[in-house]
C-alpha cells in the first residue's frame, strides 16, 4: 500500500504569485453556475458502481480515508485505539489495507506518532487555530511549527474566511503564504471551511488562492459545521485544481471531509474524481477523504462483496 | 471501453466501471403486432408487416402491422366515430382518463424506459431519467387543463376541440413525442389517429395497451404503424387537424398537401441550433451544456445545439476542455447504466451522419474524435467535433441529427446574434455569460422558438416548444400547446 507517511511538500509547492495579486486572482477566477454545477454533480452520483468496480473502489476509499477524531474529549486510550484500526482496519482480515492517516488535535500528535511509527500511516494535525482560524497570528503560526516539530506528517489549517468573506484577500493570502513558510516541508491542506462561503463563486475563488499560496491540498470543511462536503462542493473544488493544473502545471490534493458516513457517498466522490481528473488523482497522495464513521461501513460493504450478506455492526470493531 | 474490470487491491490499476446493463426481463415483446383501431389490436388490411429491430444489435424484437390507405382510412373512421361521445364527456370525466395514462407511465416506467432503449438505441439513463419522467409529466399537466378550457383564455370565446386529430411522430424521441401530441389532443376533447415513426413503434403499441387498460372509450385514440406512405395517407385521410413532428423536407410536403384543404396544421421540424459562449461564461459548466446540446440521445435531436459559437479569447480554453471531456463519454451498450452515448437509430440515419461528417472533411474543416471502442454489431458513430468550420460548409448549415458539433468562433455579440440567425432554421439556442443583460439582449435578437440561457435541452410540460422559418410553426407544451387542438369560433367539425 502507499507508503502515505513519506509524502513530503513538493518542491515547487512555494507561493506562486505576491500577495498584491491575490485580489487579481480572485478577479479572474471564471465564474460557476449553480444549476449546472449540482446538475453534473448528480448525474454523476447516478454511475451505477457494482462488483470489481465496487471492491477495487472500496479498497481506494480506504486507502484514502484520513481517519479522524477531533473531539475535546479525546484522551490517550482513544488515539491509541484509533491508530490501531487506522493500521489494520479490520483485525480479522489482513488484506484490508491501512488507511491513509489518522487526524487529530496537535496535543494528541506525540501520542501517534508513538503508535504509528513504521506503520506507514501518517499523522496528520489540525494546527493554525483551528476551526475557526480567528486566534493570534502568531499564536497560530507557532502552533504549526509545534505539530510540525512534533513529528506531524501532514497538517490541515483553516482559510482565515473572517477576512476572505471581507475581501481582504491580500491578508488572507498572506496568512496562508506565512502557515505555508512555517509547515516547512510538512504537507500542508487547507480548509475552505465551504460551508460558510456562501456561494460556489467562492469556493472556485479560495480554491485558487489557497493552491497560488502554495498549499499541498484543498480541503472542504472542518467538519464542525452543519454543510460539510457536499458532491457539487467538491465537483466545483476538483475543476479548480484541474484549471491550476493546466494554469501552472503543478498538482494539488483535494480532501473532502464532513459527513462521508455511508460507502456510497464515498464512491460517489471517487466518480466524481475519475471523471474529473482522472486516474492520476486516484491515490492517496492526490486524494483524501476525512472521516470516522465511514470505515466501518466500508467494512461492512467489503464483507458484503466477500460473503454476499451483510454482517451485523457488531462484527466491526469500534473504536 | 469500459468493460475491462481489473483486479481488486492493485495500486496501480485504473478504475474500470463494471458493467451494469439494465435488465430487459420486465419487456415481454408479443412476436408481433397489430394495428390499434377502435380499442383493439387488428390485423392490417393492406396485409403487410415490417420487422423492428434493436440499433444497437441489429437482433429483430418483433414483426409490426404496416397500415395502408384502407387501414388508416378505418382508423380515421373510428375516430370520427367517437368524437360526439368523446367531447360530450364533462372536462373533469377525460382528465380522469388522461391521469389514469399518466399515472400508468409512472408505474410502468421501467418497463417503457427499457423498450424506448431497447427499439431507439438510446441509453437507458436517459429514457429513464428524461424520456419517461417528462412524458409522464406531460400527460399530468394537460390532464390538469381538461375541466378548466373555459378559464384557459380568458376574453376569448369558449374553446371548442377541433374533432379528429392525425398526428404524426418522429423516432428520436418515440414515448416522449407521443406524450406531447397525444395530452393536450385528449384533454382538449379530440379523437386521435397518431402514427408512431417505422423504426421506433413499440413503446407506443405497449402505450396502446395502456389506454386499453384505462378504459378509454374505443376510438379515441388509434395508433397505425407504418413509414412514409402510412403518414402520407393519414395526411390525405379526412381530418381536421395534423400534427407533424419530423425532417423539413417532409414538412414541407405536409404544408403542400394539406393547404388549401382547411385542416388546421402545426409542423415541429428541423433545426440547426447554435449555442453561444461568451468570454464571461462559467467555462465547465457552459462544456456540460455543449456536450449534453449535442451528445444527448447521440444529437438525435431537432433543438440539439448543433453549431458552438465561442467568443474567440475562450476558444482554445473550451476547445482543449471540449475534447478532454469526450475522453470521459461512454460510448456503447444503450442498456448499461453509465453509457453516455448509445446507438445510431438506424443505419439510413448512420449513412447521413457518415456523409455529412465526410463533406466537413472535403471542404476542409478539422475533425477530432475521441479514442473509443465501437461495438462491432450495431450503429455507432463517434463522438466528434469539427473545428476551423465557416458559415459556407453544409455541416454548418445541414442538419446532422447526429453526435457532431461545428465550433465556429465570434468576437462580438452583433457577430454572434448574425451568425446563429444565419441559417433556414431558428428551433433553439443558447447562451452562455454572467451578465443578466446580455442574455435578454441576446434573446431578443435570437430567431428561435427557445432560447435557453446558462443550460441546454431542458423541457417541461408548461413551456412551449417551436420554431421559427424552417423549424416550423405552432408550439407544444403549455397554453400555447393546448391552443391548436381548441377553436374559437363556434365551428367544429
Amino acid at each position: 500500500m502507499a507508503d502515505a507517511a513519506s509524502i513530503q511538500r513538493q518542491d515547487d509547492a512555494r507561493p506562486t504569485v505576491s500577495s498584491s495579486e491575490a485580489a487579481r486572482i480572485v478577479a479572474r477566477t471564471t465564474s460557476v453556475d449553480a444549476v449546472g454545477l449540482e446538475g453534473r454533480a448528480a448525474a454523476l452520483a447516478t454511475r451505477s458502481i457494482k462488483r470489481e468496480s465496487k471492491r477495487w473502489a472500496l479498497d481506494l476509499v480506504i486507502r484514502c480515508m484520513d481517519l479522524t477524531t477531533l473531539e475535546g474529549s479525546d484522551t490517550v486510550g482513544k488515539i491509541v485505539a484509533l491508530c490501531a484500526k487506522a493500521v489494520r482496519p479490520d483485525p480479522t482480515r489482513p488484506e484490508v489495507p491501512s488507511v491513509a492517516a489518522v487526524c487529530l488535535y496537535p496535543q494528541l500528535v506525540p501520542v501517534a506518532v508513538d503508535q504509528l511509527r513504521g506503520t506507514g500511516v501518517a499523522v496528520a494535525s489540525v494546527a493554525g487555530g483551528f476551526p475557526s482560524g480567528l486566534g493570534p497570528l502568531d499564536a497560530r503560526l507557532q502552533e504549526i511549527r509545534d505539530v510540525a516539530a512534533a513529528g506531524a506528517d501532514e497538517i490541515d489549517i483553516v482559510l482565515n474566511r473572517s477576512l476572505f468573506l471581507g475581501g481582504r484577500y491580500g491578508e488572507a493570502f498572506d496568512e496562508l503564504v506565512a502557515a505555508r513558510e512555517a509547515a516547512g516541508f510538512t504537507h500542508l491542506k487547507v480548509i475552505l471551511e465551504t460551508g460558510e462561503l456562501g456561494s460556489y463563486d467562492r469556493v472556485r475563488q479560495a480554491s485558487m488562492l489557497a493552491m497560488a499560496a502554495g498549499a499541498d491540498f484543498i480541503k472542504t470543511s472542518t467538519g464542525k459545521i452543519g454543510v460539510n462536503a457536499t458532491l457539487p462542493v467538491a465537483l466545483c473544488m476538483l475543476e479548480a485544481v484541474r484549471d491550476f493544473r493546466d494554469q501552472t502545471g503543478r498538482d494539488v490534493g483535494v480532501k473532502v471531509a464532513g459527513g462521508i458516513r455511508k460507502s456510497k457517498q464515498a464512491i460517489q466522490h471517487l466518480v466524481l474524481v475519475h471523471e474529473t481528473l482522472g486516474d492520476a488523482w486516484m491515490r492517496p497522495e492526490r486524494y483524501r477523504i476525512g472521516a470516522s464513521s465511514l470505515l466501518n461501513d466500508v467494512l461492512m460493504q467489503l464483507e458484503k462483496e466477500r460473503t454476499g450478506a451483510y454482517a451485523g455492526p457488531d462484527h466491526f470493531t469500534i473504536d | 471501453m469500459a468493460d475491462q474490470i481489473e483486479p481488486t487491491g492493485t495500486e496501480t490499476a485504473t478504475w474500470e466501471y463494471a458493467r451494469a446493463p439494465e435488465s430487459t426481463d420486465i419487456v415481454r415483446l408479443d412476436d408481433r403486432y397489430g394495428l390499434f383501431i377502435n380499442g383493439e389490436f387488428a390485423e392490417p388490411k393492406s396485409g403487410r408487416w415490417f420487422t423492428t429491430i434493436n440499433p444497437a444489435t441489429e437482433e429483430p424484437l418483433a414483426e409490426v402491422a404496416e397500415a395502408g390507405t384502407e387501414d388508416v382510412a378505418v382508423a380515421v373512421e373510428a375516430a370520427r366515430a367517437a368524437t360526439d361521445a368523446w367531447q360530450g364527456l364533462p372536462g373533469s370525466e377525460r382528465a380522469k382518463y388522461v391521469f389514469r395514462i399518466a399515472r400508468q407511465l409512472q408505474e410502468r416506467a421501467r418497463e417503457f424506459a427499457v423498450l424506448e432503449t431497447m427499439n431507439g438505441g438510446k441509453p437507458i439513463k436517459e429514457s429513464r431519467d428524461v424520456d419517461l419522467p417528462l412524458a409522464a409529466a406531460h400527460f399530468f399537466y394537460y390532464a390538469g387543463w381538461a375541466d378548466k378550457l373555459a378559464y384557459a383564455f380568458p376574453g376569448r370565446p369558449t374553446p371548442r376541440p377541433v374533432g379528429v386529430a392525425g398526428q404524426i411522430i418522429p423516432w428520436n424521441f418515440p414515448m416522449l413525442m407521443a406524450a406531447w401530441k397525444l395530452a393536450p389532443a385528449l384533454a382538449a376533447g379530440n379523437t386521435v389517429v397518431l402514427k408512431p415513426a417505422e423504426t421506433t413503434p413499440l413503446t407506443a403499441l405497449l402505450l396502446a395497451q395502456v389506454i386499453q387498460e384505462a378504459e378509454l372509450p374505443p376510438g379515441v385514440v388509434n395508433i397505425v404503424t407504418g413509414a412514409g406512405e402510412t403518414g402520407g395517407a393519414l395526411v390525405d385521410a379526412p381530418v381536421d387537424k395534423i400534427a407533424f413532428t419530423g425532417s423539413t423536407e417532409v414538412g414541407k410536403a405536409i404544408r403542400r398537401a394539406t393547404a388549401g384543404t382547411g385542416k388546421r396544421l402545426t409542423l415541429e421540424l428541423g433545426g440547426k441550433a447554435a449555442n453561444i459562449v461568451f468570454e464571461d461564461a462559467p467555462l465547465d459548466q457552459a462544456v456540460e451544456g455543449v456536450i449534453n446540446g449535442i451528445f444527448f440521445n447521440q444529437g438525435h435531436v431537432c433543438c440539439a445545439g448543433s453549431r458552438l459559437l465561442v467568443q474567440e479569447p475562450v476558444f482554445d480554453a473550451l476547445l482543449t476542455k471540449l475534447k478532454d471531456r469526450l475522453q470521459t463519454l461512454r460510448v456503447g451498450d444503450p442498456l448499461d447504466k453509465n453509457t453516455d452515448v448509445g446507438a445510431i437509430n438506424s443505419r439510413a440515419q448512420l449513412e447521413k451522419i457518415e456523409e455529412l461528417v465526410a463533406s466537413g472533411i472535403d471542404e476542409g474543416a478539422e475533425i477530432y474524435q475521441p479514442a473509443c471502442d465501437l461495438p462491432e454489431r450495431g450503429f455507432w458513430f463517434r463522438p466528434t467535433l469539427f473545428t476551423g468550420v465557416s458559415q459556407s460548409h453544409r455541416i454548418a448549415q445541414e442538419e446532422i441529427f447526429g453526435p457532431v458539433l461545428s465550433i465556429i468562433t465570434f468576437r462580438t455579440p452583433e457577430e454572434a446574434v448574425e451568425k446563429a440567425n444565419n441559417t433556414p432554421y431558428g428551433l433553439s439556442a443558447g447562451v452562455w455569460t454572467e451578465k443578466g443583460s446580455r442574455i435578454l439582449w441576446m434573446a431578443q435578437r435570437l430567431r428561435a422558438g427557445v432560447v435557453w440561457a446558462n443550460t441546454f435541452n431542458r423541457f417541461d410540460p408548461t413551456s412551449p416548444f417551436g420554431g421559427y422559418k424552417e423549424s416550423g410553426f405552432g408550439r407544444e407544451g403549455g397554453l400555447h400547446g393546448l391552443e391548436p387542438y381548441l377553436t374559437f369560433d363556434g365551428s367544429t367539425s
